[in-house]
């Protein structure tokens, strides 16, 4: 295979963006990479699956340091849902080779109208909904506490309803194995809103479950031959540059702008998806 | 910090959880900047692949076709084929998150917290079922 300087740059300069945006969204960049390489460049969803998932990783194990010195993620938190999510990972990487193309394209186009859904629904949240105490949590200690910048007080916490949590992770597990995706947005509304964490701790703790989530579906994927060298490495590459300036960025923006931007380009994409994969 | 570190001990009575829970975070920040060094290296492997790619116009096999087995990837990057080397890049990049769960295990059973210990290691037990099973293949 002749190497392409014009499609490498192409899906490179693509995926800058996409790390970028993912990056600021808390999504880890594959929801923006598929739609994008799949609807716009015409590459096969299969091979972008694989792409996704690699970036998922590479946006995760990147941007986890900086989480950790803020001491917002909870490993303990993280790893009792990554046994939820792994499994669902594994399973749903199996699924995927059974489920036809045209349906990964309305799958993945409905998640991201949700996806849209739940962004413009929270553009208001902050703080975290009150939900039951968990007395499972308790005996687990999945709480902790952080010190918030933005207000300066220390805030305390701990995870209820584990129950739920437990099968929200199951299903957005599920959808990493089969869309290639850290499905980071499920992650995060599953611990704000049923799980009752602070919107902060959920979205650093979603970014480090989203890599080791997309690292059990990619076994599968990689001996698929899903994960396709030339069009992975300028992804992985592109995505690594872009999280990086994301996270530079960040903290200098208002997050309901950004929120109030992505809402309809969600939309867009989703349902374009949606259509590709109705109308053959 | 020690003040408080104090504090919350005697809140949670008497177990020293803050020093536990600093220690903890300790070994959290050496695994982060380790896995931080994993990316970079992952990166620079897939770069080099890319470059071998673009200086030969070939990507060491036939169109279409590319490494998907560990023995495959490391004999094609013994013959320095271009595809196999980013192919090797990309496998580094997947085993980031693997490596950090397995470091998790042990920092875990140096505080000897022996449900997340548990936890932990099913987590890393399923990780590595998961690769095997796409080894097999």
């Amino acid at each position: 295979m002749g190497f392409d300087p014009l499609s490498f740059l192409t899906v490179f300069g693509l995926s800058i963006a996409a790390g970028f945006i993912g990056s600021l969204l808390g999504l880890g960049g594959g929801i923006i990479v598929t739609p994008v390489l799949t609807t716009g460049l015409g590459y096969n969803i299969r091979h972008v699956i694989g792409a996704s998932l690699v970036s998922v990783i590479a946006t995760s194990s990147g941007a986890a340091a900086a989480y950790v010195k803020d001491r917002l993620t909870n490993l303990r938190i993280a790893m009792f849902l990554e046994m939820a999510t792994t499994l669902g990972a594994i399973g749903g990487a199996y699924v995927s080779g059974l489920l036809p193309v045209r349906a990964l394209y309305v799958l993945f186009g409905v998640l991201l109208v949700y996806s849209a859904y739940g962004m413009f629904q929270r553009r208001h949240v902050e703080g975290a909904g009150r939900v039951p105490e968990s007395a499972w949590a308790r005996r687990l200690r999945l709480e902790g506490r952080y010190h918030d910048e933005t207000s300066g007080k220390t805030i305390e916490y701990r995870a209820g309803r584990l129950g739920g949590g437990f099968a929200v992770m199951l299903g957005a597990g599920g959808l990493s194995g089969v869309l290639g995706i850290g499905s980071g947005v499920f992650k995060v509304l599953g611990m704000d809103m049923v799980m009752g964490l602070p919107i902060k701790v959920s979205t650093a703790t979603s970014n480090f479950m989203i890599g080791v989530t997309a690292a059990a579906g990619a076994g599968v994927h990689f001996a698929r031959g899903n994960v396709h060298p030339g069009i992975a490495a300028p992804v992985a590459l592109g995505v690594l540059v872009g999280a990086w300036a994301g996270s530079k960025l960040l903290p200098r923006l208002p997050g309901r702008f950004l929120r109030y931007a992505f809402v309809p380009l969600l939309v867009y994409m989703g349902l374009e998806m949606i259509w590709k994969g109705v109308v053959p | 910090m020690r003040a408080g570190g104090s504090e919350a001990a005697s809140r949670a009575g008497g177990r020293p959880v803050a020093r536990v829970e600093r220690a903890l975070w300790d070994m959290e920040t050496v695994i982060s900047r380790i896995l931080q060094l994993g990316v970079l290296v992952s990166a620079a492997v897939i770069a080099a692949g890319v470059a071998v790619w673009a200086i030969t116009d070939t990507g060491g096999y036939p169109d279409g076709r590319f490494p998907t087995t560990p023995a495959g990837v490391l004999a094609g990057v013994a013959h320095l084929r271009a595809l196999a080397i980013i192919q090797l890049g990309l496998v580094l990049l997947v085993l980031t998150p693997v490596f950090r769960v397995g470091a998790s295990v042990l920092v875990f059973a140096r505080e000897r917290d022996r449900t997340f210990t548990v936890i932990t290691s099913v987590v890393f037990a399923l990780l590595l079922m998961s690769l095997l099973l796409g080894v097999m293949e």
